[in-house]
């Protein structure tokens, strides 16, 4: 049986718009991934130890605080120190496009911003999965095909 | 009054003809593609109004402006007598920061401040807290000490402009230092204008913004009522607010109904303090978004007006005038900008504000085109406050009070939108008011659902969002400047805070700290122990600190 995508959405730092969060969070349950969302005011701690504790493909994290730059890498930092190495860090916000380069070539996934639709981050989470779960030969699999190396 | 509109509707023209617009308009027949014949909310509309879609009450309705039930709007003439007040919002890094754009903005006609504060500072932590971490004035400006308030008002007249402060669970330790910072320029709290945002109940619903459970929050919002009624008669001691549950997703009907709920929830706990209505009520202001579905919204505003009217009179036995009038400041909604193509927020932001001209609002900032990328540069507010200016002296609209009224359209909507609005609240009266309804999640399940039928509703393309779903510009770059704020903000911060710490006389701080602390285990009233412990320079935190200790933190339950 091919494992669901799990997918823990966290709200990093003080900021409280949780609105984007929620919504994402329905659209993936409803596309058929487990969603575990942590809830309002987390630290990079609190977030990656539920990260492993739970198991996930990735961590999707919503700040729209302005505090991006600094709670991006601290919590890419701490997935590494844990060793989730393929586990996705991906995210959304109010983030400038440069600030999404920098944070990327750190190694923290896509991020995507206002305007976005909930079928594209779907998409780009179920492609990365399926790239980063099957063996090497199966990398190009059709993104909506997850799953199907386990 | 009644007579002349009796004349009025032999005079109308007749419906449209047999066959004619309504047919082809009718749903069945296919409307245009992608405008669904409903309001935003979802409030169906019909394909003509005419005489019948009237309310019955329509003579208690047309009350003249000024009279009860105040739908047409709270004064004779309106903006004939007076304009509303153009507050632009602003706040970013340090206080002295914001206390250049405050007088850049005073200098281009701006009529009243308005503060945004850092998150930090929104959620009782110090610049040096860990929470605070990359935080600090970036959303706002940072204010852990009276020195940061002293800085920030720095050669403002405090007894001649009115400032309003966007801060809730911390709000009355921000209150405390706006009275501070005037006494030590000579200026009595009497003399003060302005408003605290100090609405905690919509935190629980929509912002997300607290520190200490419900019920000691909303205690917390009673004493700075009744302190207000008491010292500073020109003061709003809350703005109760339907902006973040606007934005957060609920429908206009929602925001109405949760934030109206929300003042009566206030009104009966200060009632139970044995406080009288007629001395608290008329400092209530209340705070609208202003959305895209433009008859909406103006229908939005004057329903309200009748609402909280017929509720204090009939409901609170209020009987000053100014008790029951809905007195409101409203905000072009933030959540309806578009990153994509941002030059196009400029029309949708002049959009919104002509609709809460239209609705008779008191007070009102509109949002700049930049804000859904960063902060607004200081252009792009400029344009922001140029468009009221251009609403105001040259469209006209201000000529006459509430314009649309009695429009079959506007006032069918109107009506609607109050029968869907009383009957949100007549349910949570049932479930045992707004705090019960509040702790079982009841608003915030609503809202998120609103927000997620929304959203689905624009991937279906069933809701057209100019530049993001249709129309949208190939291979767009954004292009526009973006407001930067410089990290060494936050390291300046927490070296100011750490000074104030070390340098301050010791023992008063210790005395005004105990004293809070023991009035916390008490029903006392915590303004005067505040105001103490902000006076021996207790910083934000500290005071919040204590807060904590007394009532402790409030863990929402995670639920999407």
């Amino acid at each position: 049986m091919a494992r669901k995508i799990r997918v823990l959405v966290g709200k990093a730092g003080l900021d409280g718009h949780d609105r984007g969060a929620k919504v994402v969070a329905s659209a993936m349950r409803d596309a058929g991934f487990e969603v575990i969302y942590t809830g309002l005011h987390q630290t990079p701690e609190m977030i990656v130890q539920a990260a492993v504790q739970e198991d996930v493909d990735a961590v999707a994290l919503s700040i729209l605080s302005g505090a991006h730059m600094t709670l991006f890498p601290r919590v890419l930092e701490l997935m590494r120190e844990k060793g989730l190495k393929d586990v996705l860090l991906t995210g959304g916000g109010i983030i400038p496009k440069e600030d999404m380069e920098a944070l990327r070539k750190q190694g923290v996934g896509d991020l995507f911003g206002p305007g976005t639709t909930t079928g594209a981050i779907i998409d780009y989470v179920r492609g990365w999965v399926a790239k980063h779960r099957a063996p090497a030969g199966a990398a190009g699999a059709a993104p909506a095909r997850t799953g199907t190396s386990r | 009054m009644a007579e002349t509109r009796a004349e009025t509707k032999v005079k109308r023209a007749p419906a449209a003809p047999p066959g004619h617009a309504p047919a082809a308009l009718s749903p069945a027949d296919g409307s245009r593609p992608g405008i669904p014949p409903e309001t935003l909310s979802g409030i169906p509309i019909e394909p003509l109004y005419t005489e019948k879609d009237l309310p019955e009450d329509l003579d208690h309705r047309m009350m003249p402006p000024g009279e009860f039930p105040y739908l047409r709007g709270l004064h004779p003439g309106m903006y004939r007598a007076r304009l509303w007040t153009m507050r632009q919002f602003a706040g970013y890094g340090s206080a002295a920061h914001t206390n250049e754009r405050f007088h850049y903005l005073l200098g281009h006609g701006m009529t009243g401040l308005s503060t945004a504060f850092d998150m930090p500072t929104l959620m009782g932590y110090d610049a040096d807290h860990p929470m605070s971490l990359g935080e600090v004035g970036r959303e706002g400006v940072a204010v852990s000490t009276l020195d940061d308030m002293e800085i920030l008002f720095h050669g403002i007249p405090l007894d001649q402009v009115t400032t309003s402060m966007t801060i809730n669970a911390p709000a009355i330790i921000l209150l405390a230092m706006y009275v501070a910072v005037a006494e030590k320029n000579g200026i009595p709290p009497d003399k003060l204008g302005g408003t605290v945002q100090a609405d905690m109940l919509k935190e629980f619903i929509a912002q997300k913004e607290w520190i200490i459970p419900p019920r000691p929050s909303v205690k917390i919002c009673v004493d700075m009522i009744e302190w207000c009624a008491e010292h500073m008669p020109k003061w709003n001691s809350i703005s109760i607010s339907g902006y973040h549950i606007r934005e957060a997703g609920a429908t206009a009907a929602q925001e109405l109904a949760f934030t109206l709920a929300d003042g009566i929830g206030y009104v009966e706990e200060c009632v139970k303090r044995g406080m009288d209505v007629d001395v608290f009520a008329p400092r209530l202001s209340f705070f609208w978004d202003v959305h895209n579905d433009f008859f909406e919204e103006i229908a939005k505003f004057r329903a309200g007006r009748k609402i909280w009217a017929e509720v204090m009179r009939d409901r609170f036995h209020a009987k000053n005038p100014r008790s029951l009038m809905l007195r409101t400041h409203a905000q072009t909604a933030g959540v309806s900008l578009t990153a994509q193509q941002p030059l196009n927020n400029v029309a949708r932001v002049a959009i919104q504000a002509l609709a809460a001209v239209l609705g008779g609002t008191q007070s009102l900032h509109t949002n700049s085109m930049d804000e859904t990328l960063a902060l607004p540069t200081e252009e792009a507010a400029t344009v922001a406050l140029r468009t009221q200016q251009i609403i105001a002296y040259e469209t006209g609209v201000t000529a006459t009070p509430d314009p649309l009224g009695g429009s079959y359209f506007v006032e069918a909507l109107t009506a609607e939108i109050e029968k869907e609005a009383l009957g949100y609240i007549r349910r949570i009266d049932e479930m045992g008011g707004i705090v019960v309804a509040v702790e079982k999640g009841y608003p915030q399940k609503e809202i998120a659902d609103s927000a997620y039928r929304f959203q689905q509703q624009v991937e279906r393309g069933e809701r057209v969002i100019v530049g993001v779903n249709k129309f949208q510009a190939e291979n767009e770059e954004i292009t526009i400047p973006v407001l930067k704020i410089d990290p060494e903000i936050e390291r300046g911060q927490i070296d100011r805070v750490r000074a104030v710490r070390a340098r301050r006389p010791k023992e008063r701080h210790a005395q005004a700290m105990s004293a809070l602390r023991d009035a916390c285990m008490s029903t006392k009233n915590l303004m005067p122990f505040v105001l103490d412990a902000v006076r021996a320079e207790a910083t934000l935190g500290e005071i919040c600190d204590v807060f904590r200790e007394a009532y402790g933190v409030y863990r929402e339950p995670a639920v999407f």
